[in-house]
């Protein structure tokens, strides 16, 4: 059988794929990897289409016993990879021999990566997909210790490219673009201005469903409630504390309190790799 | 009709009420559905179509360009006219069969005024629409069809309400597929499954449907 038996799991290790689009009008959130280029970048270097589904590592401490010989390919932060004992590149495809211990240990910068195999994770899929949905409780629970991780059989052409990947530099810091609206006219000209001239700090409490900030809070120009409306990836979300929050993969469908703006598509992916502790601020999108 | 842009991929479209939100719905799905013109490139499809409260969300276009044709067109269109337009008959009324045995009969019947067996009536005889979905899977605020009381929340929510329960709140009216945490006034409870990932239609309740409650006996 090709799989992987989690030998260790001190670290959270989903599966994720492209998620499920098209049921958000049914309370589905779409879910799927944080980082899709990422996602899609690991398929294309063991020579998967790019929406097999991979394992997303959070932070790292896990290590994967391969029961018959798999090509592999980590994406996303660069964790140290060791593969039957020696060091392994990040970033391009990667040969482990049946019997060979497959370790991806935490590393000093970002958050998570993407751990691709030649022809796919092979869990069954829900509503079209594999990915585990943290928020709706859909798909796969976590890897733990002892499971059997089932591969599915790789296609005739999947030798991958074998191309290293350019790696994203992490510094800790990251200047988010965003597009104001639908609801920047709950805020005050003060608050917004503030919002596009400070850092905020990444809470502790940030995960698939939101990365969360501390800094000066929004003040609304009037009281009263907005009704729940839909929500759409990157949305900045500003609750009653006045502190935004990003909405990730995992976001409810529908929200009840005002956004105030949307993170382009192309930086979303950092907020997949911010620490708490790390520091974010905001630049209209030109 | 009025509305506005969320990032490069989405539009929130401004209605009303809840009922105009699945009319609107409806609306979006016919124009993405209709053939493109000669020598223009076709309208991109959105991914969702999101109805809420007092709006509906139309997400995963492709960009900027999808968004601003998207605009462009519904400013000139108005819902009045195409509900107008209109001609195909609504489908079966979905019926969920239910216990009247909520914890909350007793306020209910209190804020009405009435016996809890009036609640009862009341609630078999009405016929509700499904609006919108949301919270969890599967969970759909309806509304009544006819003028239906209302009724305030609990002012300290459950932490925990048993999945199955059929409960209300301001102008909705609601099933909760799952035990979640909730703050709803329940009113009775239903064997039915709302939300089943491994059926065709996953979801029971789906905007646009019309349903009925049952009576049936404890």
């Amino acid at each position: 059988m090709r799989a992987l038996r989690v030998e260790q799991a001190d670290c959270l290790v989903l599966v994720e794929d492209l998620g499920r689009p098209g049921y958000a009008h049914l309370g589905v959130p779409r879910s799927g990897a944080l980082d899709k280029v990422a996602l899609a970048l690991a398929n294309r270097l063991v020579g998967n289409p790019e929406d097999h589904a991979v394992l997303e590592v959070l932070v790292g401490g896990v290590r994967l016993l391969a029961q018959e010989s798999v090509r592999i390919a980590l994406t996303g932060a660069q964790l140290p990879m060791v593969v039957g004992g020696r060091p392994a590149p990040w970033g391009t495809a990667v040969s482990v021999a049946a019997g060979s211990l497959v370790e991806v240990g935490p590393g000093p910068g970002g958050l998570r990566s993407w751990l691709a195999v030649a022809g796919g994770i092979d869990v069954p899929t829900t509503l079209g997909s594999r990915s585990t949905d943290s928020l709706s409780g859909l798909g796969p629970a976590a890897l733990k210790v002892g499971d059997l991780v089932p591969v599915g059989p790789a296609t005739p052409h999947a030798d991958g490219s074998g191309q290293a990947a350019p790696a994203r530099p992490l510094t800790g810091r990251a200047v988010l673009r965003l597009r104001l609206g639908p609801r920047d006219d709950w805020f005050t000209d003060a608050s917004l201005a503030a919002l596009l001239s400070g850092w905020y700090d990444v809470s502790p409490s940030s995960n698939r469903v939101a990365l969360r900030l501390r800094g000066d809070p929004l003040a609304r120009r009037a009281a009263g409630e907005l009704a729940s409306e839909g929500i759409v990836d990157g949305a900045i979300q500003v609750p009653g504390d006045g502190q935004p929050l990003i909405f990730l993969a995992d976001h409810p469908t529908t929200g009840g309190y005002p956004v105030v703006g949307v993170i382009l598509d192309d930086d979303l992916a950092w907020c997949a790799q911010l620490r708490p502790g790390d520091r974010v601020r905001f630049m209209p999108a030109t | 009709m009025r509305t506005k842009r969320v990032g490069d991929h989405a539009l929130l479209l401004l209605v009303d009420d809840p009922r105009s939100a699945v009319a609107v719905r409806n609306l979006v799905v016919d124009l993405a559905s209709r053939p493109g013109q000669p020598g223009r490139a076709p309208l991109a499809a959105p991914v969702e179509i999101v109805p809420a409260a007092r709006t509906v969300l139309v997400d995963g276009l492709p960009g900027p360009v999808a968004v601003e044709r998207w605009q462009a067109l519904l400013a000139g269109v108005s819902l009045h006219d195409y509900e107008a337009g209109r001609s195909d008959p609504p489908g079966e009324p979905v019926t969920i069969d239910v216990t009247y045995d909520g914890a909350d009969l007793d306020v209910v019947a209190r804020v009405w005024a009435c016996s809890r067996e009036a609640v009862v009536t009341r609630h078999t005889r009405t016929m509700f629409l499904v609006a919108f979905c949301g919270f969890v899977p599967g969970f759909a605020y309806c509304v009544a069809a006819e003028p239906f009381p209302e009724v305030p929340r609990r002012e300290v929510p459950r932490e925990r309400v048993p999945g199955g329960s059929v409960a209300l709140a301001g102008e909705y009216c609601g099933v909760y597929p799952t035990a979640t945490p909730g703050g709803w006034q329940l009113v009775g409870a239903t064997s039915a499954r709302l939300f089943d990932a491994d059926r065709p239609e996953p979801a029971l309740l789906s905007p646009g449907n019309r349903l009925r409650f049952r009576a049936t006996s404890p």
